[in-house]
């Protein structure tokens, strides 16, 4: 059954958009796919190589921006972004892995804080670049109907999903989870840690780069404020990974579902307004507490937990 | 021939000086123990020789090439492990994935570096707890593990930081008899131990350190009824 999980779920995406969904459900399923993606590459470098990224809101917009400057300033389609994002991206992983790959743990992280809020305050002054805050517009984008959106970012998917699966189970994935559980013990066992983060990292960035470019492509609208945003993209691609499972396969895909739903719950709820910020990091420490491993991790506890309240008389 | 030259090698942790101008070479094949008091700078040396640590002053060669400066997976690379007196096993990975992790470093492919496992695993008696994950593990088998992941690297020199200490009298015997084992092999071996015991009966050559410095050097039996060595002994006997 477990092994045959990937291929249910991918059957029932693949037909998902025959059902006729509203556009409205097609837009929520579109976000849940786009925001695997960017968990399925977080976990590659958080989950696996144990580099717990708080920026990668920077790789997201880089790619949006590739994407959307092509557009405005080449004027070539923004759909050019995606093949062109991965270069650009590349690029940008390698000097910020220069830059951060040389501290560790908590510093690292804190690193990668500063650069994503970097990239936005960058973003919103090249205005002769980026437009500043007005952003950048499509004058139409490429279908009103969702469907060819859908099955764009869900092939992004199944490619993230069958290279994650194909580097943790090679070499690379022994070198990357060597380097989460002790750096200095896989350092003396001739792992060369600074250049396998390195490609963690760019690998990472990559993934979620091409996820910004589809983005810019989908929603026809960018701003620095929305695709380098801390909360709204980097903290949220950290809740997904650790909200459904980090260093497991299925874990973002599972936090993504939860992730997004939860996001479109709240905000329905009247006058609210940015208190949903609050109810997110209350989830968190909740999660965190109970269920560490996230629900793909911590499955069996779930499952026992069920089983004992049945059990009860 | 030396497989091994330590150069006046000095190490400095600011007002420190945890190692002193210390000179010694290592020859291919044999066993050397290295031993001291705590805190003499025996795990530094190690240190430094395995490339975590720059030497303050003096350099140290292997095989005739100049490595301080290089990092430790440099070193590796070039043909030296080592263990650690605190162990570092990978701890949410299994045996057999730790140990494979490692053989990567010579194997072509996955195969390659399982079939490498395999054997390493067999050879240091680990076979049967290829699946339980490291954290699991008690502190004897943990022990054992440093070393198969070490050798797995197929090292020239093995570096053997304290790999008996915390063992039981049957784990003693064990390790000792796969030490012997790796010298058959033809892998040089540097070890710190503290079991006097253990250290007199596997060692061709002994190098004392106290305070960093180097006090002693040669057979066991010189070693054992040199009057520095007991007083270094006795001094920490007393003063503990
Ligand atoms: N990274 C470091 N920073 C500062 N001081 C250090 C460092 N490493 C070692 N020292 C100091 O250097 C001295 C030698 O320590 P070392 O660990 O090399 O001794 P040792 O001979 O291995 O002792 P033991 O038998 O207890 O393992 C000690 O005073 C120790 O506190
Ligand atoms: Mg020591």
């Amino acid at each position: 059954m477990k092994t045959y999980l990937p291929y249910i779920t991918l059957t029932i995406l693949a037909v998902l958009p025959l059902l006729g969904l509203s556009s409205y459900w097609m837009h929520i399923a579109i976000l849940v796919i786009m925001w695997s993606v960017i968990g399925m590459a977080w976990n590659l470098l958080g989950g696996y190589c144990g580099q717990v990224s708080f920026g990668h809101a920077a790789f997201f917009g880089v790619g949006a921006y590739t994407a959307a400057m092509l557009y405005n300033k080449l004027h070539l389609s923004a759909w050019w972004g995606i093949p062109a994002s991965v270069f650009v991206v590349a690029l940008f992983a390698l000097l910020l892995g220069y830059i951060c790959l040389r501290l560790r743990g908590p510093y690292f992280a804190l690193a990668t804080l500063s650069i994503g809020v970097i990239m936005r305050i960058t973003a919103e002054n090249l205005v002769g670049l980026t437009n500043g805050d007005v952003g950048i517009q499509l004058d139409k984008r490429t279908w009103i109907d969702k469907t060819w959106y859908y099955y764009i970012i869900l092939l992004m998917a199944v490619g993230a999903f069958v290279a994650v699966k194909k580097i943790i189970g090679s070499k690379l994935g022994y070198y990357f989870v060597a380097i989460r559980e002790d750096q200095d013990a896989a350092e003396s066992l001739g792992i060369d840690t600074t250049r396998y983060k390195t490609i963690a990292l760019v690998i990472s960035g990559v993934i979620t780069g091409l996820a910004g470019a589809f983005y810019m492509n989908y929603m026809g609208y960018i701003d620095p404020k929305v695709v380098f945003a801390l909360h709204d993209i980097s903290i949220i691609t950290i809740m997904v990974v650790m909200v459904g499972g980090a260093a497991t396969s299925a874990g973002p895909v599972v936090g993504a579902v939860i992730m997004v739903l939860l996001a479109e719950l709240i905000r329905s709820i009247p006058k609210l307004g940015t208190a949903h910020h609050t109810l997110f990091g209350v989830l968190l420490i909740v999660i965190i507490i109970f269920l560490p491993n996230g629900i793909v991790g911590d499955f069996s506890k779930i499952r026992n937990l069920f089983r004992t309240r049945k059990a009860a008389p | 021939m030396s497989l091994l030259e330590v150069k006046k090698v000095s190490r400095f942790f600011g007002g420190i000086t945890a190692v002193k101008d210390v000179t010694f070479e290592i020859t291919k094949g044999e066993i050397l123990g290295l031993i001291g008091p705590n805190g003499a700078g025996k795990t530094t040396m190690f240190n430094v020789v395995n490339g975590f640590h720059a030497p303050s002053r003096g350099e140290v060669l292997f095989k005739g090439e100049r490595i301080s400066g290089l990092k430790p997976h440099q070193i590796c690379k070039r043909g030296m492990a080592r263990t650690f007196q605190v162990v570092k096993p990978l701890q949410r990975m299994s045996v057999q994935d730790n140990v494979i992790a490692s053989a990567f470093l010579r194997a072509k492919n996955k195969a390659e570096a399982e079939g490498i496992a395999d054997e390493v695993l067999t050879f240091t008696g680990l076979a049967a707890n290829r699946d339980v994950i490291s954290k699991g593990l008690p502190l004897g088998k943990r022990k054992r593990l440093e070393i198969a992941r070490a050798l797995a690297t197929r090292p020239e020199l093995l570096l053997l930081d304290e790999s008996f200490a915390g063992l039981n009298p049957s784990e003693l015997e064990d390790s000792i008899g796969i030490i012997r084992k790796i010298k058959d092999r033809g892998i040089t071996i540097m070890i710190i131990e503290h079991h006097m015991r253990v250290i007199m009966s596997i060692s061709d050559r002994i190098v004392v350190l106290n305070y960093g410095e180097k006090i002693a050097e040669g057979t066991p039996a010189d070693i054992g009824k040199n009057p520095q060595v007991i007083e270094a002994y006795l001094g920490e006997a007393q003063s503990a």
